[in-house]
């Protein structure tokens, strides 16, 4: 998988809470919860974000509330790929189980500015800075998670008699 | 290598012998648990698998609990959706309006998790029941939905900090103050991705409800789990609420932990965790004056009998401050008829408090609470981000139910040890 997208840039300690807060969580609907993404952190998200535009942010991004209208509302307001210094560990396997690009990156994500292009190169582990040239390495999945993902969630692994 | 209490689990629900840190392995569930927020999501996904039936109805739990009673349309909507599941699967533990109490109090008290147990719930305070020393885990949606069609759930297995305990907790110091204490030494991510251990001379000094409360704020330091070894107040509790049979397993002596932490409880103090992480942990040594707006005693981590009894206790009385909104919410009905018998409600009501029925409410800024803009709130509950109680430029100041009954009494944040001299 690769992907490249505009960068919007996040700090530390990212919480569930701000990235869809629980008044709206009365909900399922996905472009619902998207309409509200961030919304407490940042009132511009919803209105800048384009599709394939990639989040990047501190260390453990996601933590909180294992709401996974989290992710769900981050992969639907178009972001392709989230690459933080640490994610939460509820958030990074229900990413994982939705099938919302997420990697693990301290340099990439100390580095990378708000606005710069960036290249996501999940196959090979490379993180591409086409703003400043940079280029990051970084860890690939283990096999039984790369299985997951590359079946489009647990959901389909199950169906599909990968995990039984 | 020697395994940690929470490798043990997960070797035995692997059906291994044997487990080290890192490795990926597929567990058997012994209870899949979800809510009325994050069930919905589940029931979705769960649908797309086409199972005609959850993997085990005895072994599936849902608990109507965080916009329960519905606070609007939407909510209703949510929990009917979950309520005709039940039904169609023939859920038993399916809990309702009437029967339900915030979840992560409700299980324990009706004995669906005991020692031994591996559990995952679709709500990130399902650590709690580490506390019965059982491996038990927060999870999203997803897991849930593969949790209840097929009962098991992928984990890499962690690796641990213990926490030695020793010494005794003093007057108006309880489980939270320790805590939050650890929070704040170790930080939001301190032990994130791993498990926290207790253990020590100092566990038979702290009752269930005080472990039940620290194994519940475990996610709060990023842990996957927090488990206590088991003893004898672990099973004369379990023995008194469940008919299930414990499994009791305990540490090896060459176990790896990657840090050691010893907490003399003789020396933690009231500690508040300040606006808006958890590991902004204060004492009243360093606490100017917080003026607040509300008071809010309960939550899954500190709506229990005992911080009920600790709460009234120092509201017994007195009045509490004017234009402070105290808002008492037993975690269970059980706890709130108790409460009643103890005559506990009486002594909040005439403080000039209010007493709701059992539901997450405020905590997570659903209802039954909620703050203005520029608002400050103390609360028993587990987080303080931005705009978790109501509007994102309110505040909340996390703290024990000693400190939240002194406060609300102060009308300001105060030391309970100061309300009672």
């Amino acid at each position: 998988m690769k992907y490249e997208g505009t960068v919007i840039k996040y700090g530390d300690n990212v919480d569930t809470d701000v990235i869809i807060p629980a008044r709206y969580l009365n909900t399922i609907d996905k472009k619902e919860l998207a309409s509200h993404c961030m919304e407490d952190l940042d009132t511009t998200f919803v209105s800048r974000v384009k599709v394939g535009d990639i989040m990047v942010a501190g260390q453990n991004f996601g933590c909180g509330s294992s709401r996974e209208h989290a992710p769900i509302a981050i992969k639907e307001s178009g972001i392709s790929i989230v690459i933080a210094k640490s994610f939460a560990r509820i958030f990074y396997r229900n990413s994982i189980n939705i099938g919302l690009g997420i990697v693990e990156c301290p340099e990439a994500a100390e580095d990378i500015k708000e606005g710069d292009i960036v290249e996501a190169d999940m196959d090979n582990g490379i993180i591409y800075n086409k703003t400043t040239g940079k280029q990051y390495k970084t860890a690939p999945f283990p096999d039984f998670v790369q299985k997951i993902i590359e079946n489009g969630g647990l959901i389909q692994s199950i169906a599909d008699g990968v995990i039984k | 290598m020697g395994m940690t209490m929470t490798q043990k689990i997960l070797a035995a629900h692997a059906g291994l012998d044997s487990v080290e840190s890192g490795q990926l392995i597929l567990v058997n569930l012994d209870l899949v648990l979800g809510n009325d927020i994050t069930s919905p999501v589940a029931i979705r996904e769960f649908n797309k698998l086409g199972k005609e039936n959850v993997f085990d109805k005895e072994k599936v739990t849902m608990v109507m609990d965080h916009f329960a009673p519905n606070k609007d349309i939407k909510a209703a909507e949510q929990c009917k959706m979950c309520r005709d599941f039940c039904g169609e699967k023939s859920v038993t533990n399916f809990f309702d309006v009437g029967e339900m109490g915030i979840e992560h109090a409700l299980l324990p008290e009706k004995g669906l998790v005991v020692a031994g147990d591996a559990v995952i719930g679709a709500d990130s305070h399902t650590c709690t029941y580490g506390a019965l020393g059982a491996f038990s885990t927060g999870v999203g949606s997803t897991d849930m939905a593969c949790g209840m069609a097929i009962g098991k759930a992928w984990f890499k297995v962690p690796t641990a900090i213990k926490f030695n305990l020793t010494g005794k907790l003093n007057k108006y110091v309880s489980g939270k103050d320790v805590i939050l204490h650890i929070i704040g030494m170790i930080g939001v991510d301190g032990a994130l991705y791993k498990s926290m251990e207790f253990t020590g001379e100092g566990l038979k000094n702290l009752s269930m409800s005080d472990r039940l409360c620290i194994a519940n704020m475990a996610i709060e330091a990023g842990a996957k789990n927090g488990i206590f070894e088991v003893d004898d107040i672990t099973l004369d509790y379990i023995e008194k609420h469940s008919t299930r049979k414990p499994v009791v397993f305990k540490a090896d002596d060459d176990a790896e932990y990657e840090q050691v932490i010893d907490i003399d409880l003789s020396q933690v103090k009231s500690t508040v965790a300040f606006p808006h992480l958890p590991e902004n942990a204060r004492t009243f040594d360093k606490i100017d004056e917080v003026k607040i707006d509300q008071v809010v005693i309960g939550s899954c981590t500190n709506g229990r009998l005992e911080d009920l009894i600790a709460a009234a206790e120092i509201m017994k009385g007195k009045k509490v401050a004017k234009n402070v909104r105290t808002i008492i919410i037993p975690a269970t009905q059980k706890i709130y008829l108790e409460a009643m018998e103890m005559g506990l409600l009486k002594i909040f009501i005439e403080s000039g408090a209010v007493v709701s029925t059992p539901t997450c409410g405020p905590c997570l800024g659903g209802h039954m609470g909620i703050l203005a803009k520029g608002e400050r709130a103390v609360a028993t509950t587990n987080r303080n981000f931005v705009g978790r109680m109501g509007h994102p430029e309110s505040e909340v100041y996390l703290a024990s139910p000693e400190v939240a009954a002194a406060s609300a009494i102060a009308g300001k944040l105060a030391d309970p040890a100061v309300v009672m001299a």
